[in-house]
């Protein structure tokens, strides 16, 4: 009886809530926002910088929202489903934080022409209710490019990549341009991980390197296991995604970090105020949507200056990270003197620059 | 005192009803923990098992997606209990599926852009002989040099793994997707799509698959031939080979219709609902189905009620998840304790529960 009881007058709630959700009329119930994340938000790398945003968008908007997630929800038939699971329950925006969840957003996009959708680091595009956003993440790695050639010893530094696509390999080649300007003898070693969050292989591929004889690491992985190993190895690290620095106290040099917040923030508002559109847009460190963390203490002042400069440089717009004259691997010509990649040929990027030795697998 | 003593025969009634045990004491449990996080465990449990199948707001999506999701885990779990009966443990079902599906998509791209009617049955065979062909390398092994089936079966996982990568990212890719991982929709392609044969039904041909599979594996367990041999060799392998029941055979046999059917699984997933081979395409079914075998007691009936209780815990924790705010972990560890319950209680089945006073040695002691 009780039972009955219970279940009649939650669903009478839910279906209330329901038909508030698709009317949005009700001015007292908070819009919903729907986040789907590829991975566990306790990562503290790219799933944690997502939910960060998420609770600063909470936090900024009060009552007037009320956000969900589901984590760790793989790309394919199941981000579909939770997507579409969101929708009926009443969310008018849903953001979709990775790439491989382009073909269900469409989907279901389609199917719920009056929600927002906001897909980040997607490329697919087919109805107007879907946005693309994404971070100039390599505009960072130009940043710790510079710390890394300054401080390395060994010249040797330590790349975990995750998959040969082109922002991957814009995140090397552009953190080995930057520590080749300002140390000639610097060499990268990349280290192919296939996979985006993967503690152990992520451990061992630092493991690797540092044997190797690199005494920087870098990563563009979730997890925080390389800068566990390096702390434990001694050798100096960058933070993913987010501020790493209390797993490797010592070694932490700086992060790129992923500041997402400003982004859902205009966006939020702009589907409350009703003069939300899609648009497709690509933020870097000037927005503030890439963020390079405090210095850690191994920083001497002298490079953290020169980190400066080039943040200013890059943030201001009269420098561009990928200025010729550039040269392939290969040794065949990508940029000519004085001529700046535009955004198409960054998407297009499918090599290694000259000087980087190995093979990019296929 | 509690005493366990082993049954003549296991008990009928308690094979029927330990599931439902398992579910009462998982819900009980699993309230407590909803409690522990602070949540009204109620609404929770409703949420996990009642409002995916009948709840007005969601249940006319969720109900589908109860047989979309089902369908690869039960086709891949009936080939697995064939081989796990006979004392044959193919752990590399998830290899077997990711082989299946890029054979199949190899098919769908070699024939794109002409339609033909041909392109999709060649496709499930295809990814059949994916399957099959994957499998078949720790048959053969097993069989010629003794090695150890769930090792190699296992390992070729991560094998199957980095060659989809592969695929999504050099040979297979989408060459009008502006050099992004994945390769072409095969939805949107029509000879290739695996689409829902009844609209809103959920049913697509994998789901067909699914039930023919049942219904194949029912009848070979229980009238023929091979499947006595099957469960001889399971319960008694001495016995199974005086009465000459060749161990090769069946090695070949077993593990050469599981991987066939974890194949076709993954054909059927990359043709419908996962659209294309992305880089993380294979979303673990493969090891799943291990579980959903064994919670359906590798009876094919079993499994298609255990494929369909796993699909409902994972659609209704996703309900939970946004709708509450419970974590993922929670809800795993909701999961979790179902199947310890349900293997828990299969003791009952087995075993007659005693209560005694304690005897003389616990005074002495």
């Amino acid at each position: 009886m009780k039972r009955r009881q219970l279940l009649a007058t939650s669903a009478a709630a839910l279906g209330l809530a329901a038909t508030a959700g698709t009317r949005g009329a009700f001015a007292q119930s908070p819009m919903k926002v729907g986040f789907i994340y590829v991975g566990a938000l306790g990562d503290f790398g790219w799933n944690y910088a997502h939910d960060q945003a998420r609770l600063a968008a909470q936090e900024h908007f009060g009552g007037a929202i009320e956000t969900t997630f589901v984590e760790a929800v793989p790309e394919g038939p199941d981000a579909e489903r939770v997507m579409t699971q969101m929708a009926l329950s009443g969310a008018q925006m849903i953001f979709a934080t990775s790439f491989g969840y382009g073909p269900a957003v469409n989907a279901v996009a389609a199917r719920f022409p009056d929600v927002a959708f906001e897909h980040a680091t997607g490329y697919m595009q087919d109805h107007p209710n879907v946005s693309l956003y994404n971070a100039r993440f390599h505009e960072g790695r130009a940043v710790i490019g510079t710390i890394a050639g300054r401080m390395t010893e060994t010249n040797k530094i330590g790349y975990i990549a995750a998959f040969p696509i082109a922002e991957v390999l814009m995140g090397i080649n552009c953190a080995y341009l930057h520590a080749k300007k300002v140390n000639p003898d610097a060499e990268m070693r990349v280290v192919w991980a296939f996979t985006w969050g993967d503690p152990a292989l992520e451990a061992a591929a630092a493991e690797a390197l540092i044997d190797q004889g690199c005494d920087i690491i870098m990563s563009h992985t979730d997890s925080t296991a390389p800068l566990l190993v390096a702390q434990e190895r001694g050798v100096h690290a960058f933070g993913q995604a987010s501020d790493m620095s209390s797993f490797a106290p010592e070694t932490h040099l700086t992060a790129i970090v992923d500041n997402w917040a400003p982004y859902y923030i205009s966006r939020i508002q702009e589907k409350l105020d009703g003069s939300w559109t899609a648009g497709n847009v690509w933020p870097g460190l000037a927005e503030g949507e890439v963020l390079i963390a405090p210095y850690g203490p191994a920083v001497p002042a002298e490079v953290q200056e020169e980190a400066d400069a080039m943040i200013a440089a890059i943030s201001s717009g009269e420098y561009n990270p990928f200025t010729g004259p550039l040269n392939k691997q290969d040794g065949s010509v990508w940029l000519e003197e004085g001529q700046a990649a535009d955004d198409g040929m960054l998407w297009g990027m499918d090599f290694y620059l000259e000087g980087i030795e190995g093979e990019i697998p296929s | 005192m509690l005493r366990l003593e082993k049954r003549p025969s296991p008990s009928r009634a308690w094979n029927y009803a330990t599931p439902l045990v398992a579910v009462a004491a998982t819900m009980f449990l699993g309230g407590l923990l909803f409690l522990a996080l602070g949540k009204n465990p109620f609404e929770a449990i409703r949420l996990i098992f009642w409002d995916p199948l009948f709840s007005p707001q969601f249940a006319a999506y969720s109900r589908p997606q109860l047989l979309v999701k089902a369908g690869p885990l039960i086709l891949i779990a009936v080939g697995l209990s064939i081989g796990f009966r006979a004392g044959i443990w193919n752990i590399g079902a998830e290899g077997q599926y990711i082989i299946g599906a890029l054979c199949a998509a190899a098919v769908a791209l070699f024939f794109y852009p002409a339609e033909n009617p041909l392109v999709f049955p060649l496709m499930i065979v295809a990814g059949a002989f994916g399957g099959w062909l994957w499998a078949m390398i720790p048959a053969i092994l097993k069989t010629r040099f003794n090695t150890n089936e769930i090792l190699v079966s296992l390992l070729l996982v991560y094998v199957a793994e980095k060659l989809l990568a592969a695929a999504a990212t050099s040979f297979m890719r989408n060459p009008d997707g502006g050099g992004f991982p994945g390769s072409r929709d095969f939805t949107r392609y029509p000879s290739s799509a695996n689409n829902e044969i009844i609209a809103n039904t959920g049913m697509h041909w994998g789901v067909v698959a699914a039930f023919i599979a049942v219904i194949f594996a029912y009848v070979l367990l229980q009238r023929h031939l091979l499947g006595f041999q099957v469960r001889l060799a399971g319960q008694a392998p001495r016995a199974a080979r005086f009465a000459g029941v060749n161990p090769a055979r069946l090695v070949v046999l077993s593990l050469g219709f599981s991987g066939a059917l974890a194949g076709m699984a993954g054909m059927f997933e990359v043709s419908g609902p996962a659209k294309l081979v992305s880089i993380d395409f294979n979303a673990g079914y493969g090891f799943t189905a291990i579980i959903v075998a064994f919670l359906g007691r590798l009876h094919p009936v079993g499994i298609l009620l255990a494929g369909l209780l796993l699909a409902l815990t994972y659609i209704g924790g996703e309900l939970a998840q946004f709708m509450l705010g419970l974590p993922a972990a929670a809800i795993q560890v909701f999961q979790g304790m179902l199947l310890f319950f349900l293997l828990a209680f299969d003791v009952l089945s087995n075993y007659r529960v005693r209560f005694s006073m304690p005897g003389r040695k616990a005074e002495a002691a």
